[in-house]
Parts: C-alpha cells; structure tokens; sequence
C-alpha cells in the first residue's frame, strides 16, 4: 500500500481544532471555518536494505562518474566529507545515515588499500560538533578508529593553513575550500538531504568553505532573488553555488557525491500523533497530546527543552544515489518532491505556522529568537514552488514562545547581534554594514575554532534568510511570544491566536483567506 | 522690669548715613548668616567698607576663599544683576579679606591684620558652630571662647587705632548669640544678660534666662580634657578591637589596609559621638537645651564679664531660616536645621515627630536678623553697658508648632514629592506624641533594622537580592537619621518660652521709613502661612534635590550616564574581576569538573557527596582569607596530570564557564576595547583555566600552579593569585607600567573583597554586588550593572562535563581518594594509580 498523499482540508464547523507546535509545546487552536490546513503526504516507505542499497549506489554511479571501487587505489589520499549537526531534523535514532554510507566507503578504501583517509565534518561556518554528537553521527567504530589519530576533522574556515583559493567564478565570485579536500585524490561528499536545497553543489561549495566565498551568496541580495531557495530553477542561491561548483569540478576536484533521501517519519511512537491529522486522532492520541501538554506546562522550559532535544527520530534512509554530482542531485531532487510536494490552489491573505523547537542552528541547543524568525520566514515561508503560501502584502502568523535568551556557549554572537544590531534596524539590505565587523571578530573567531560557536556572522545569515520574506509580506505576528524580543525582531506580539487574526485585519482587511502550514512533517507547497 | 532701650542719639535714625564711611569687620563671613550680611552691606550701605575674617585652607588663602565661597554664591546675583559690569570693580574697592582664625588666640592675625582690625568701626561677629551636634571641645573654642578672642583682639588694637585713628571711637563690637542661650522652658525671656539677671536679683525660677551659675574656666579645662581622655579610651584595646569588627562587619574580607582604614574612622566617630553626647548631657545639667546655647551662653557671659570696659551688644536671633524678601525670597545657604526633617517628613520618612502643637516654634527670616545687625551697628554701642537684642518672632507675631506642621502638610499635599517610581507620596498626619514615645518607637525599628541587614550582610546572595540589604541599610540609616532629629530637635518642638523683642522693636521704632522699608527687621510682617508656602518649602524642596515631579527613570539616566562615563574614549584601561563578576562560577566548581570529568557516573556521586561535605568549611575558609583558601584548595591538583587539564579546561570553558557567563560582562570587555582601552583580568582561578578569556584581554593575572618534571602538577603556586589590597597594587603596577592614570581607570568586581581594586580607580562598577557591596556602593553613588546569565546555555545543575568515554588515569588516582578520604595516604592502589597524593 502506498502512502496517502498531502491533504488540503478546508476548515467546517465540525473539524477539530487544529495542532500548532509552540516552541517546547504546542497547542490547539480553533481555526475560522473556511480556512485551508496543510497536511503533509505520508511517509514514504524506508528501503528494506539500506546497506545493500548503499553498496548498489556506490557501485552503479549516476552520471559520468566510475563506480567508486574503481577509483580507490592503494597510496591515493581520500577525503570523506560528511553533513554536520545541522541534518537530519531531529537527530535520527542510531545508526545514522553518515555511518551506514561511511561505513560503506571504507570498507571499499580497506579492501583498495587506501591507507591516508580523512574524515572531515563540513561545517562551513556552524558551530564544531561535540565529541558526542559526532560520535553519533559516525558509530564508534568509525570515531574510534579516526579520532583518537586525528583524522576526523572540523572544517575550520578559519584557518588560512586549511584553506586554498581555486579561483573566481564567471561572476567574480571567490572560491575558497577546505584544502585538504580540494587536494586529495578524491572526495566523497556524504549527504542527507532533507530538503529540496540540500546537496548538490551546495555541499562542497557551502558547507567546506570560508566567508570569502560564502559571502559571494550569503546576503540579503541573493535571498530576495531566490523564490524560493528550495527550488533550483528560480533560486539564486542555487545558481551561485552551481557556478562555484562547475568552478571546483574544472579545477580538479574530484568529488564523488553520495546523497540520501529521508523518508518524513519524524517522531517517535510516544508523540505519533505529531504527524496525524486531528480528526483521525485516536482516543490514545488524544490521552497522550492532554497528558502530554499537562505535563509540558507543569515542567521548566529547561527540562522540557532537553527533553525535545533527547528525542531520536525513527526517520530511515528511503533512497540512495552517488555519483556525479549533478546527476546525483537531480536524482535526489526529484525524490523529495515526491514525497514532499502539495498542490495548493492559490496564495491566501494570511499564512499561519507552528513553529517547533527545533531548526538546522538549534540542535541540543535553544532556539533564540533570531532562530524563530529563521526557520518561520526563512525555511517554513520558502517551502513553495511556484509562488508563496501568502499574497503580497500578506500577513504571516507564527506561533512559538521565542525568549530572550541564547546559547551563550553557541550563539555567542546572536546575543551581540540581537542587542546592537537589530536594535538598530531589522532591514536585511541594512545590517549589511555591520556585518564585516562580526565576520572578523577575532573574540568570535576564537569561540568558532576552539569551541562550539557559530561564527560571528552567522546570524547575519540567519537574517538574510528572512529578507525575501521580511520582503513579501505585509508584517509578521507572533503569538505567545516574549514581547520584547518579538518586538525587537520588528515583529507583533499577540497573546492568543485569535487577537493575532485581529491585528492582521488591519492589514488583510476583515473577511481574509488563512492557510496553516501543518509542518513538521515537512511538506513542501506548490502553489499554482 | 526696665524698659529695654536703644542706644545713640536720640530721634530718627539713618543707617546710610550713620555708617558711612566707617569700615565693618565681619566674621563668619562664609556661613550662611555671614554671607548674607556682607552682601546686604555691600548692596545697601553704599557708604560702608566690608572686611571679612576668613581662615586659610591649605588650597585657598583669603583672598580665594572669599571670592569662591562668598562672592560667587548665588546670594550675591541680585547685586551681579544690578551692577552689571560694574561688579567686579565695586566687590573689589568694597570688600577684602584678611586671614585669621577665631578658633585660634589672637585670632592668628598678621601685623596688617591686626592694623586692619583696629582700623575697623564695628565688628560683627557671627562666626559659630551652629550644628546642635558639634563636638563639645570645638562647641567650646568656637562658640564659648570666640566672642572673648575676637574681644581681646580688638583690646589688643585699641592702641593702634588711638594711634592711626586719634578721632575715631572705640571699635564696637556686635556678636551674633542665639535667643535659647535662655534655655527653652516656659515664660517670658527678656532682652537681657544673664549677669544682669543675677546682678538684678532674678532668681532662677523666674525663668527669664537660665541663670545656673558656671565656672566657665573650669568648662573649657573640662572640655579639652575630654577630648584628651576619649581619644586616649578610644585606643584600648578592648575599643580597637570593637570598632575592627564593626570595620568588618561594614566591609568584609576587605583587606588589612581598607579595614584599617574604616577602623580609625570608626574611631574618629566614636570620640566625635562621645563628645556630642557629653556635651549635650553636660548642657541640660546645666540646664540648656544643647551644647549649642549651653556654650553660646556661657561665651556671652565669659565676653561681658572679661571685658566690661568695651562697647559690646549682643543680637540674639531664633531659628534662621531662609530669607523672606532681600537678597531674593527663599534664599538660604547650606541645609539648615529644620530641613532635613522637613524633607523626611515629605518623603515619608519620619511618620512622627515629638513636638507640642501648642507650643511656638521661633522661626525669624535670615533677612531680617541682617537688617538688625546692619541697624545695631549703625546705632552704636550703648555707653552704660553691654545691650542685648532678641531677633525672634514668638512673642511679636508667633509661629505654632501644630499651625507650621499643618502648613508644611498642606503644601506637601498639594506638591507631593515622588518617590522613584514616579508615585506622589502621601505625606503622613502627625498625632504629636510624646517625645520618648517616638524615640522607643524608633530605637526598636533602628535596632530591628541593624539586625535584618546583618543577617542580610551574612548571606550569599548577591545582585538584585542584594539591592534589599542595600535598601535595608538604607531605611536603617533614616531611622537613625530621625532618631537623630528628634533627640537634637524635639527639644525646640517644644519650646514654650517667649522671647521678648522690646528693645528691637525700639530700634525699630527710631528707623525713618525708607530704612524701615529698606531694612526690615519687624517680625510683626510676616504672614506664616505665605513665608512657609510661597518662600520657605519651595527653597527647601529645590536645595534638596528630591524628586518634585512625576518624571520617570531619573535613576535609569544615571545609571546610562554613568555607563558613557565608563565607556568613553578618555577612559584608557578596564579592569575585570572573573568570578561573578563575568561568569558565575568558582574555583571549586571548576575542580570539580576537572576532577570529575574522567570519572564513571556511579564515582562522580561519591565524588559530589564529598564537595558537598566540605562545601561549608570551604566557603568559611574563604571568607576568612582568600589568599590562604586559594593555597589550600590548589593542593587538590597535586598530581593532576598537566596536558590532560590543559585539554579538559578547555572544554570546561566552553560547556561550563560559557554556559555560566554574563553575555553583558563579555560585551563590556569587548566594548572597551573596541574603544581601545586596555584591558586586564584580575583573577585567582588557574592559568589554564582562565586561558581560553586571553583574546580579550591585554593583561591576565591569574594564579599558576607548580609542575614536577613528569608533567603533573604539584598543587603549589608558582605565581600566588593577588587577592585583597594586591589586586589594587597589581593594577597600580600594570598602570604605571602603561604610564596609564589610574583615575581614568574602570574596574569591575562583584563583592567587597574587591574594595581595594574598586577604590583605587575613578570609575568603580559593582556588578551584581554581594550584599555589603551593594550597601557600599549605593552609598557612595557607585554604578551597579545587573548582569545576568544567558537565558538559553544548557547549565549543569551539578558542575560535571559529559560522561567521557575514553580511558583516563587520573580518575584512579582520584579514586583512591576517595577511599582513603582527606588523610592524603599515599595512594598507590591499581596500576596506573601513580604516586601522586591527593588532599
């Protein structure tokens, strides 16, 4: 039996009231009847043999590449790229995707003799991984074997020893890698690719690169021209990345890409009904979504933050390509749009999310309030192909907590940035001033290379995320935020659902057209 | 009763012409009496030159004393307005200084001043100590023997001015007394000496002056006496190690110099206290009010009995108050006797005050007592004798004590002070209790007070919890501070005598009416409810800098203004304090994490039980010496393998320090050296530990821990941590080093263990002040800085890293320990266990 596709329910006065995440919580909410509810299609079955499906990929490449067992030779120097903390969301239950695949690969580099293999975690500029979350990612077999010899690296942007500039792009655009997997005989870049914009070029270019070349497509500009940044043909984002990565294939690097696809299946048995849709609740989902938000309001948002963050998803691996990169993404490509895509029937006046605890920057951390605005109008709002969810002019609603508060440990500059930058203004095109001054704060500098700090820019980035949004719509309400920090995002605090539907009025008018976007599971618009 | 008359000829008299061309020596002259006369002189006695006594300071001779304290004081603005650029040249030709010292015999006169002396018509002399709580030996050499000095002064000249001035007469003497040299009891008082009294036959229960009888040589012996004896008591060791406790109880682990310091001013309070509270006793023996008119009275008796033959009159005013109409209303210099209750009372302070409502409250306008000294001196001397004048209004036209509290009630209802909130505050209704009733009433709530912020001073709390014992000191000193008022005060809240102004009202009566409309001296003019309403509050209200209007987040202005003080570019150097001060941990919490990072789950509870036994003897051992604590506890690290701590802090800084730190604190470090200041950590945690803060800061002083040649650390110091004092001499080091000044110097630290770093720069900062601190540094108006932690760093509630997974030898060794507890048996148990010791 395949799996039911997405839905788009028109709300009537007998559906329930409607499940909206709220940061370490979520809530039910009544929406007006006439209202459209997003549902996301069914997780798509997970391959019964995954390694089995590893090895086939590896051996059957797509596009012009060689299977890789005959490319791995004795004395050659092989670099294993993988995806950091940032994928999959929320962390998967073990054994992740990255050792199953890497597992793979070095069991081909042993039987080829290749004895000078580097792990690196490619991290662009997001914050180092702990020994921990590592381990996670790669089993034990794999971090005991390399990391006690140093050979399970960090992409470190910036240290200049690490790095090498292979040149300028047609548009003169800077490209400027992690070194060692530009000079190795082969790189084996591993992926898991989540959603539409993951992989391809992007995962060598972005995520082995420095801020001389992410610059060139991390900013306001090339956000406001990528509509979205999940859809390559209108997303400029992707176009820069590409020119960078045919850059880096012409200068020799060869790469041999290995991507997966993640089926939806995003939460536990216990908090199933996180993914059902409310009128097919049973009577045990609803016992545990009432004990459960009993439970949660009793509780420290500390507490329930380390709990949200202990919970393993039981998604599986449901596709697996390798080969030439293009080839390879494309593959990839068309497989999350199967299981992602929903046709929609036109924009609406106004937009609602929930927005939950978790984003790719948040992993085992909080979600502060620049991560809110990040993952509503940056990833959430950019879950469309064709046109956004909401008209121009439009109203967005969000619902999360968002307090004012940061990981001192790693978003030491978002605090900074917070309080001087966005004090100032919250124009995307604006902060571009301040942003050279983050980038080469050696204090932030220090904190990115020697503990688990994103880099001083970092939240510019986050920012910039927002810029087509901020662009698009007409204002943004949060509800059930801090108010001080809600504002300080250039945003409106509402207390209930009901009050943010009407302060949007003033906006939309009174009789609007709402969708919801019930995501997580992602699902992905495609709005005719 | 005689009738009291005037002296001078008889018929109208003319106060221009009568000092026209003489020459006025004024004593007293910066004080608020003294200030006001000069200027009346040089404003409206165009004909008259004005020389004043003013006693040298070690910065400002005369000269600059009376330009900077007596010119440029905003009573002399009428004057500035009216001659417009004439001023300087009038002020110069009219009025000079000459150095002396009333205190001193002979007045400390030089050969020109002694001429100019004698070359002077009239003397006034109002120089007095007028606080009700002087000390009784300088009561005693101001007020007592001043009158006799200033008189045998002008004895001592007279030979000069028969000389140089053959046909000018003797120089008249007026000095200023105060009508409660009668004492305060009912009945009338007379304008007369209490030698008359005696002389006349009056005895004493007739009540109009108290006329105890006084050996006034044996008083001053007796005076100077006690000061020798009280400061003699006050070094016994019994006392010097009473006030060292009080020290520290104020101050904390402050440092040996800071206590020592605190310690002799207690005791410098002590002797002052003892003295104010002798004298006073001394004086209601004797049966005056205070040492204030006990010592006045008794200078009024010493003059007239020491030199009958000179020309003295004697002006004896009330209670001075602000002035009614010249040189503008409500001028007033100095915060005066009655305002300080006025202002507690307005804030809400002293919900009672002693007082009988019936009883007259002697209040007479500074400009009126100015007229009459200025028309004593131009009517002269009377030649049968010393005269006496009462400045008052009790009798002419009196003032009720219950009439002026309705009053002072009635306008602070209407313009209510605000407290900082923005809120009015309600002014309370008085009920006129007993005096010992409000005093027992306010001795429990001083003492309940005392108690409650000891108890606040002893507990770990610290930030904005630590504002409560800074607001408990607070409201303990008003308590005192109203204890204060009613032991000194209540006694003139009670006055029922009436001083009687004849002989003023004489003089009075031979002034023609331009001097009557030029020189008011009538009490009888006074409308209460206007002078109180319109003249007195609002000058009492605008001296007092309290809050008058709803205005909000005056305090918030300050603390932003204090913060572009700290942060501007003429600052050069910011030093910091580490513990609570950027982050929020200890140098026992980052053992513990060292120490229990490489042990299995099940021994880190062991391991915790352990920290938490001597969790208390730890932290007493710190409070008692920092420095001696730090040595002790580092020799826990005896063994400790050195590169395997370097590796661990460094993973300790950014999952336990990070997740602890004050984001606000690192930011400030940041700022100031965006600002391109210097910055220094002053600390006593570990080099490595604190190694990973070195990007932000120019200088780390830390402490460092000894290593053997196999790698381990030997627990002792290498570089002792400075704590105390050395944290100020470590900075003074590092600034002069620099050729930096420290006054332009900003330091940050959290508890009063870090007053010495605090004090020796310009700009303190309290962050999150401890108790005491923020006691200390709200007193002295020092910026605080509430920092807080990141809401969001996931913090241990025990201070363990992760579970590590690897194999560590050093937890063996730790393990042994454990079992063998703190005897520091060698440990030699297990292969790997070395033979490290650990304490």
């Amino acid at each position: 039996m395949s799996p039911r596709p997405g839905f788009v329910l028109e709300v009537d006065r007998s559906t329930p009231s409607t499940l909206f995440w709220h940061g370490e919580g979520y809530r039910l909410e009544k929406l007006p009847v006439g209202s459209r509810v997003l549902y996301a299609p069914e997780p798509v079955d997970a391959l019964a043999d995954p390694v089995g499906a590893i090895r086939r990929a590896l051996d059957e490449p797509l596009g012009d590449a060689a299977p890789l067992r005959s490319q791995l030779r004795a004395g050659m120097q092989l670099t294993i790229a993988f995806d950091d903390v940032s994928l999959p969301l929320p962390p998967m239950r073990g054994p992740d995707i990255r050792q199953l695949v890497i597992e793979q690969v070095l069991e081909l580099a042993a039987e080829a003799g290749v004895d000078d293999v580097v792990l690196i975690a490619a991290l662009a500029l997001h914050r180092r991984m702990t020994d921990a979350e590592l381990r996670h990612a790669l089993g034990d077999r794999i971090f005991d074997a390399f990391a006690p010899h140093g050979l399970l690296w960090q992409h470190d942007a910036e240290d200049p020893d690490q790095l090498v500039h292979l040149g300028l792009t047609e548009q003169g655009e800077d490209v400027e890698i992690n070194k060692r997997a530009a000079t190795s005989d082969l790189l084996v870049y591993v992926n898991i690719n989540l959603v539409a914009m993951d992989g391809g070029h992007k995962s060598v270019a972005t995520g082995l690169a420095s801020y001389k070349s992410l610059r060139h497509h991390h900013n306001a500009h090339t956000m406001t021209q990528s509509r979205s940044f999940m859809d390559q043909h209108r997303s400029e984002l992707h176009s820069s990345n590409w020119r960078m990565g045919q850059l880096i294939a012409a200068s020799g690097v060869n790469v041999f890409q290995i991507e997966t696809n993640l089926n939806t299946d995003t939460f536990p048995e216990q908090f199933r009904f996180l993914q059902r849709r409310e009128w097919e609740w049973t009577t045990r989902d609803r016992a545990t979504f009432l004990a459960s938000s009993k439970a949660l309001r009793a509780t420290p948002d500390r507490v329930a933050r380390s709990i949200f963050h202990s919970i393993r998803a039981p998604h599986k691996m449901s596709a697996v390509q390798a080969g030439e990169v293009e080839a390879v993404h494309a593959r990839t490509t068309e497989n999350v749009y199967a299981q992602q895509l929903l046709e929609v029937d036109g924009q609406s006046d106004i937009l609602t999310m929930g927005l939950p605890y978790i984003c790719p920057y948040n992993v085992n951390s909080i979600m502060n309030p620049i991560l809110v605005a990040c993952l509503g109008l940056g990833y959430f709002f950019n879950m469309y192909r064709g046109q956004p969810l909401v008209r121009a002019g439009g109203v967005v609603i969000l619902s999360h907590p968002t307090p004012w508060a940061f990981h001192p440990g790693h978003h030491p500059s978002y605090i900074d940035f917070f309080e001087q930058v966005l004090a100032e203004t919250t124009d995307p095109a604006e902060i571009g001033k301040y942003e050279e001054s983050y980038a080469t704060d050696p204090w932030y500098i220090h904190l990115y290379r020697t503990g688990n700090a994103y880099h001083g820019v970092h939240p510019f980035y986050m920012w910039y995320w927002c810029a087509h949004a901020l662009e698009h719509v007409g204002a943004v309400i949060i509800v059930g935020g801090d108010r001080a920090a809600v504002r300080r995002l250039g945003f409106k605090p509402a207390s209930s659902m009901a009050d943010a539907l009407e302060m949007a009025s003033d906006v939309v008018g009174r009789d609007p057209s709402i969708t919801h976007l019930h995501s997580p599971p992602l699902l992905m618009a495609d709005v005719r | 009763m005689t009738t009291p008359t005037t002296a001078g000829p008889a018929g109208p008299l003319s106060i221009a012409d009568a000092l026209s061309g003489k020459r006025i020596f004024v004593t007293g002259a910066t004080g608020f009496l003294g200030t006001a006369l000069v200027e009346r002189l040089v404003r409206a006695v165009p004909g008259c030159e004005v020389v004043v006594l003013v006693r040298p300071t070690r910065r400002f001779d005369a000269a600059a004393r009376l330009a900077r304290e007596v010119v440029r004081n905003d009573c002399f603005n009428r004057l500035r307005d009216e001659l417009g650029g004439r001023f300087d040249e009038v002020i110069a030709s009219r009025l000079s200084a000459v150095a002396g010292d009333v205190g001193r015999d002979g007045l400390e006169l030089d050969d020109d001043g002694r001429r100019v002396l004698a070359s002077c018509d009239v003397v006034v002399h109002c120089a007095a100590t007028v606080a009700f709580d002087a000390p009784l030996d300088t009561a005693v050499e101001v007020n007592l023997l001043g009158p006799s000095r200033v008189a045998q002064a002008i004895e001592a000249g007279a030979e000069i001015r028969r000389r140089d001035h053959p046909t000018a007469s003797p120089t008249h003497l007026v000095t200023v007394s105060t009508a409660y040299v009668a004492g305060t009891h009912q009945g009338d008082a007379t304008e007369t000496l209490a030698t008359e009294a005696l002389a006349s036959g009056a005895r004493a229960r007739t009540h109009t002056t108290v006329t105890t009888e006084v050996n006034v040589d044996a008083e001053v012996t007796a005076a100077r006496r006690l000061r020798d004896d009280l400061e003699s008591a006050s070094r016994s060791p019994e006392q010097l190690a009473q006030l060292t406790k009080g020290a520290r109880a104020e101050l904390g682990a402050a440092g040996t110099h800071l206590l020592a310091e605190r310690g002799e001013k207690l005791r410098d309070e002590w002797v002052r206290t003892q003295l104010v509270e002798r004298g006073r006793a001394r004086a209601q023996a004797l049966g005056w009010p205070d040492a204030y008119a006990f010592t006045k009275a008794l200078g009024e008796r010493a003059l007239v009995s020491t030199y009958p033959d000179l020309p003295i009159t004697i002006v004896r005013p009330s209670i001075i108050e602000s002035a009614l109409a010249e040189p503008r209303p409500g001028w007033i210099r100095g915060f005066r006797m009655a305002e300080p209750i006025i202002v507690s009372y307005a804030r809400g302070l002293l919900r009672e005050f002693p007082g009988v409502p019936e009883g007259v409250v002697d209040v007479i306008p500074v400009d009126m007592v100015v007229a009459a000294l200025i028309a004593v001196a131009a009517i002269g001397p009377d030649p049968a004798g010393p005269t006496v004048y009462h400045v008052a209004s009790s009798v002419r036209n009196p003032l009720r004590y219950g009439e002026l509290v309705d009053l002072v009630r009635s306008w602070f209802t209407e313009h209510p002070l605000y407290d900082s909130d923005g809120q009015p505050i309600m002014v309370p209704e008085w009920s006129f209790p007993g005096r010992g009733r409000v005093q027992r009433q306010l001795q429990r709530a001083t003492k309940a007070l005392t108690t409650a912020e000891r108890v606040l001073g002893n507990l770990p709390v610290r930030g904005e919890r630590a504002e409560l014992a800074a607001r408990v000191e607070e409201r303990r000193a008003q308590a005192e501070r109203a204890l204060g008022y009613t032991t000194l005060y209540g006694a003139y809240t009670e006055t029922e005598a009436h001083f009687r102004v004849d002989r003023l009202l004489s003089l009075w009566g031979r002034l023609s009416p331009d001097d009557r409309a030029q020189f008011c001296f009538d009490p009888g003019v006074i409308s209460w409810a206007g002078y109180v309403h319109d003249v007195h509050l609002p000058s009492v209200v605008e001296h007092a800098r309290v809050r008058s209007s709803p205005r909000r987040s005056t305090v918030a202005n300050r603390s932003d203004r204090a913060r572009t003080a700290i942060l501007s570019p003429e600052r050069h150097l910011a030093a910091f304090d580490l513990e609570n001060t950027l982050v929020a941990s200890n140098v026992v919490e980052s053992y513990a994490w060292l120490a229990s990072r490489h042990l299995p789950v099940g021994e880190r509870v062991t391991f915790t039980a352990r920290i938490l036994r001597e969790a208390p003897s730890l932290l007493a051992l710190d409070r008692r010496d920092r420095g001696d604590f730090l040595r002790s506890f580092y020799r826990r690290y005896d063994g400790a393998p050195a590169q395997l701590l370097r590796d661990d802090a460094l993973d300790m800084f950014h999952h336990l320090l990070l997740a602890k730190s004050f984001p606000a604190g690192f930011a400030r470090v940041r700022a100031h050296r965006a600002l391109g200041h210097r910055t220094v950590l002053i600390t006593g945690a570990l080099d490595f530990v604190v190694e990973p803060l070195r990007p932000l800061f120019d200088e780390v002083v830390c402490a460092q821990l000894g290593e053997d040649g196999a790698g381990r650390f030997t627990g002792r110091l290498e570089q002792l941590p400075p704590t105390g004092e050395a944290r100020a001499l470590v900075l003074a080091e590092y600034a002069a080093g620099e050729g930096l000044d420290l006054g332009e110097a900003v330091a940050y630290a959290d508890s009063a263990s870090d007053l010495p770093l605090l004090e020796c720069v310009g700009f303190p900062v309290a962050v999150n002040p401890e108790a005491r601190l923020a006691t200390i540094a709200r007193r002295r108006g020092w910026h605080v800085e509430q920092w807080d932690k990141a809401g969001g760093g996931a913090r241990p509630p025990l201070p363990f890293g992760p579970v590590d997974h690897g194999v560590s030898r050093w937890w063996a060794r730790l393990e042994g320990m454990l079992d063998r507890g703190t005897a520091g048996a060698a440990s030699d148990r297990g292969s790997t266990a070395g033979q490290a010791r650990w304490r």
